[in-house]
């Protein structure tokens, strides 16, 4: 519980119609998509960067811890209060300040909804490529703060890609630039990729400068079935081989075709074991060769079928089989842990043969789907928590399949972070002095330990 | 029994994504996470397991809700939102009691004599109708409503009700289908004129049009307050009147009523009472929206349409699009002769009425309907066309609140033209 005067202190600073104290509203403030929940003792909707300083400045100065929010909608629990405190809302920051055609720069609020600024900046023929699949719902700042990526980051890029610059609110109060509009700046440390992927853990971001590339003409999709996993690894490698680096390249394993086909009936072939679905964009007329020619590399590697997209409507109705996989899923079990390794591309048949072992050894379902483009794999470990010691033995699964990944020189996670949920197997991957230089540098900005405490390593 | 026990296994299946911030006409007015889907299922949740007390803050929370579907079409798991709002308002509703102004709205809309004195509008709409009862009136005192405005602009009560201008049966051609007309209150006291084109399409295909005397109210803005006990004793008087006559569909034109008798009087009878789910699930499978009814005689817009050349546009009713009928009004339209349909942005957002939401929170409800204006003043279109009469007066107070002359009409309006010159 926070004592009165400083609610009332907190108040003077958002003013009363952006402070929250009731049980019911906190309530609302303590989940995300882990289905944790923690109740914090004040939820707060700052307007600007100003506010955000002199919160930040309080809570400083009385050690109250503060927990950075977006939408909510992470992974692994990042904005969430755990220990109580104050929720810090970003959502009010919600300004797209400018789009500069010239430059190919925008300038945003991180309040921003991720796909609001993408229709925003297609209207002037420009082009923010980083697609989460949250995109509808997240904030801007919650994809710089979580670094968040897509199925195009194969050929674009991760979020951290399209940063140039910050406007930051360290955790002892003071605002801070950091980059800045030019595509070049050596002066100084990166502070601005330091920031990227922090999780809300160093500073409070209030604004972000994003690159911006032309919007491509025209895109073309293809579904590509294959007849066994490793076919459909051999095409991604054989297509990036000959110099072609499609949009996406997003593969499904044969767990995941069982359960789409199982509740759906899509009429995928007895003998398809993986799916690829395969997106070029650029020049119309470039495309089509490109689609061409990929249809040519993969056939000698067990294509079972290739449906190639004439129209939006076709494309659409081709990504419709990858986006009944979440929907289809709770026909396995009814609770899941959506975990998000990635390996080399060449690797990720061996690594789906260790989850395959895995499975088999702890006797829980466990789905394959992804990017397979950027290695970057979607494993979903079913469990039903009703059932007695099913939870325990999903995290030792967990624990296995994350040191599979590292074994072939992956990583934990190539898009939700660390947060609350896979901070117990951080000494998997990270170790002795290069987890303390990092403890380092949280020590030093945030002296108190007041911002987003206990995430990403454990508490000291 | 807790009403919340009801909604429990859908409870669980919502697990915390957020992707209702995406489709929620509340949250994106309140901008506040209570308010979206998400928050509703998390309150309902600590409710069933009594952490949290139903009490005012509850209430409000819960009262921020259109049950306009849109967060349960688009939700990965299907949780049905909607229905667990209602249960939770149902349950405050049990341990609190209704607010006055919902019992006055159950009351009048129980009640047929009070109905057919047009006071059952002045109830269910109360601060709508006032502004055209006078000061002193009785009317006042018996309704005490909570909210009296006086910029908004309502449309005027019909000079003579719907269901008393015509008999009960109007024979049609041997051999063509029945059809009972369930009209619903806003045609009956307000747009009549809906009501007339119902009656002069379906009589040009030589259908047997049958309105019967003694149907109620559909019971919506009962439920909107938690209602529930009206809301089921409404659904078995209704039934008990549809019942009596011999037809191929129950049909209406209005998309609440439609939905009310298609999904929400199953749904708030359940399984306790058997037998008289059989008879609703039964009433429900034949009840259609006239505009679907139309498309399946194989009505034909060029025979009925017609006149001056005019460019609309179609607003979705929530109740039509959370039964998938979207297509088929276009398709109509698009067949009309001399009607070009230009297609406004986010067509399928909802326009802010929501039951009573429109009353306690007017002034929300006015910026989910400023966003609807806009958009339709920019298409440019003479009017603006739907299914509901509901979604119709919602309208046209936003069009009016904006300055704008377009006009507000009915599909089957539009598709009578002809026939009503
Ligand atoms: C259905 C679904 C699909 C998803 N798909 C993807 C995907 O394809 N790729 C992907 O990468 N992620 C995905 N995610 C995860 C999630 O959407 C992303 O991590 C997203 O970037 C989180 O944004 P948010 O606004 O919801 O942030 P929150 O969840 O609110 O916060 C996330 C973290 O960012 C911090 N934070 C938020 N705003 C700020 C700020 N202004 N300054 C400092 N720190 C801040 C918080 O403290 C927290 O640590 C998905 C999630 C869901 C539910
Ligand atoms: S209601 Fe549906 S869309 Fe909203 S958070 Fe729950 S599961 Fe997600
Ligand atoms: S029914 Fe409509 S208003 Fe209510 S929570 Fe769902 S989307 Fe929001």
């Amino acid at each position: 519980m926070l004592e009165p005067r400083i609610i009332e202190k907190l108040k003077q600073i958002v003013g009363p119609d952006n402070i929250a104290t009731e049980r019911q509203d906190l309530l609302c403030y303590g989940y995300d998509a882990t289905q944790m929940e923690f109740l914090p003792d004040v939820v707060l909707h700052p307007a600007n960067a100003e506010e955000v300083s002199q919160v930040l400045k309080l809570a400083n100065a009385e050690k109250i811890h503060v927990f950075p929010r977006g939408a909510g909608s992470g992974f692994t629990g990042g904005a969430l209060p755990k220990g109580g405190g104050i929720v810090l809302v970003t959502t009010r920051m919600n300004r797209i300040i400018r789009i500069d055609t010239e430059n190919l720069v925008a300038e945003v609020e991180p309040g921003v909804v991720t796909e609001q600024f993408q229709l925003e900046v297609e209207k002037l023929g420009l082009f923010y490529p980083p697609d989460p699949a949250s995109l509808k719902f997240s904030t801007l700042g919650g994809n710089v703060a979580e670094n968040a990526g897509g199925p195009r980051c194969v050929k674009y890029g991760v979020t951290r890609d399209f940063v140039m610059g910050l406007e930051v609110v360290l955790p002892t109060g003071e605002i801070i630039r950091t980059g800045g509009e030019t595509y070049k700046g050596v002066v100084g440390y990166d502070l601005t990729r330091l920031i990227c992927g922090s999780e809300g853990t160093l500073g409070v971001i209030t604004r972000i400068i994003f690159k911006l590339l032309p919007l491509p003409e025209a895109k073309k999709t293809m579904l590509t079935i294959f007849d066994s996993i490793d076919g459909a690894a051999r095409a991604v490698s054989t297509i990036i081989g000959n110099k072609i680096i499609p949009t996406t390249l997003e593969f499904m394993d044969y767990s995941t075709l069982l359960c789409v086909e199982k509740r759906f009936n899509l009429g995928i072939p007895e003998s398809g074991r993986a799916v690829l679905i395969i997106e070029v964009d650029g020049d119309r007329e470039l495309i089509e060769k490109q689609a061409a020619r990929i249809q040519g590399l993969v056939k000698p590697l067990g294509l079972v079928e290739c449906k190639v997209a004439k129209d939006a409507a076709e494309s659409e109705a081709l990504w419709k089989v990858r986006r009944l996989v979440s929907p289809s899923l709770r026909d396995v079990n009814p609770d899941k842990f959506n975990e998000d390794i990635v390996v080399p591309r060449s690797k990720v048949p061996d690594v789906i043969r260790s989850i395959d072992k895995i499975q088999q050894k702890y006797d829980i379902p466990i789905v394959n789907f992804g990017h397979a483009g950027d290695g970057n794999i979607h494993v979903n470990v079913m469990i039903d928590k009703a059932v007695p010691g099913m939870e325990e033995k999903a995290h030792k699964a967990i624990g296995e399949v994350f040191q599979a990944a590292l074994d072939l020189n992956g990583t934990m996670s190539g898009e939700h972070g660390v947060g609350l949920a896979k901070q117990p197997y951080i000494h998997l991957e990270l170790k002795g002095a290069q987890l303390s230089a990092m403890q380092a540098i949280k020590r030093a900005l945030d002296p108190n330990n007041i911002l987003n405490p206990g995430k990403m390593f454990p508490v000291e | 029994m807790d009403p919340l026990k009801r909604v429990e296994k859908d409870l669980k299946k919502c697990v915390k994504c957020g992707a209702c911030r995406a489709n929620c006409p509340a949250f994106s007015a309140y901008q506040r996470e209570p308010a979206v889907a998400r928050g509703k299922v998390a309150l309902a949740q600590h409710l069933l397991v009594k952490d949290i007390e139903l009490d005012d803050q509850t209430y409000l929370t819960m009262s921020k809700c259109l049950l306009c579907g849109s967060c349960v079409e688009k939700c990965p798991n299907e949780v049905p939102t909607d229905e667990i709002v209602i249960a939770a308002r149902e349950a405050l509703a049990e341990q609190r009691g209704l607010t006055t102004f919902h019992r006055a709205v159950g009351r009048v809309i129980r009640n047929r004599k009070l109905m057919n004195m047009g006071a059952a509008m002045a109830a269910i709409m109360g601060p709508l109708f006032f502004r055209r009862v006078p000061a002193n009136s009785g009317l006042r005192l018996r309704f005490p409503l909570p909210f009296v405005g006086g910029k908004r602009h309502v449309p005027s009560l019909a000079g003579k009700p719907f269901l008393s201008r015509h008999p009960e049966v109007i024979q049609g051609e041997p051999g063509k289908p029945r059809i009972i007309y369930f009209v619903g209150c806003m045609t009956n006291f307000v747009y009549t004129e809906v009501g007339e084109a119902a009656l002069a399409l379906f009589r040009h295909l030589g259908c047997t049009v049958i309105i019967p005397r003694d149907q109620q109210c559909c019971g919506l803005p009962g439920m909107s307050g938690g209602d529930l006990a009206t809301v089921r004793e409404l659904a078995e008087k209704n039934l008990a009147v549809l019942e009596k006559f011999e037809a191929d569909y129950v049909m209406t034109a209005c998309a609440t009523c439609g939905g009310a008798l298609h999904k929400l009087y199953p749904a708030v009878v359940g399984k306790k009472h058997p037998e008289l789910l059989k008879r609703l699930q039964a009433m429900a499978e034949k009840t259609i929206d006239a505009a679907v009814l139309l498309q399946k005689l194989g009505f034909n817009p060029e025979e009925t349409a017609g006149g001056e050349a005019m460019t609309i546009t179609y607003h979705d009713p929530c109740h039509l699009r959370n039964r998938a009928i979207t297509r088929q009004p276009r398709e109509l339209l698009k067949g009309a002769p001399g009607v070009q349909l230009v297609e406004m942005a986010g067509a399928d957002k909802c326009c802010g009425l929501g039951g009573t939401f429109n009353v306690y929170h007017y002034d929300t409800s006015l910026r989910i309907n400023a966003g609807k204006s806009e958009a339709i003043r920019c298409t440019g279109a003479d009017a603006v066309v739907t299914g509901c009469p509901g979604c119709m007066m919602q309208l046209s107070d936003g069009l009016k609140q904006a300055g704008a002359g377009t006009r507000v009409m009915h599909t089957l309006e539009i598709l009578a033209r002809k026939l009503r010159q």
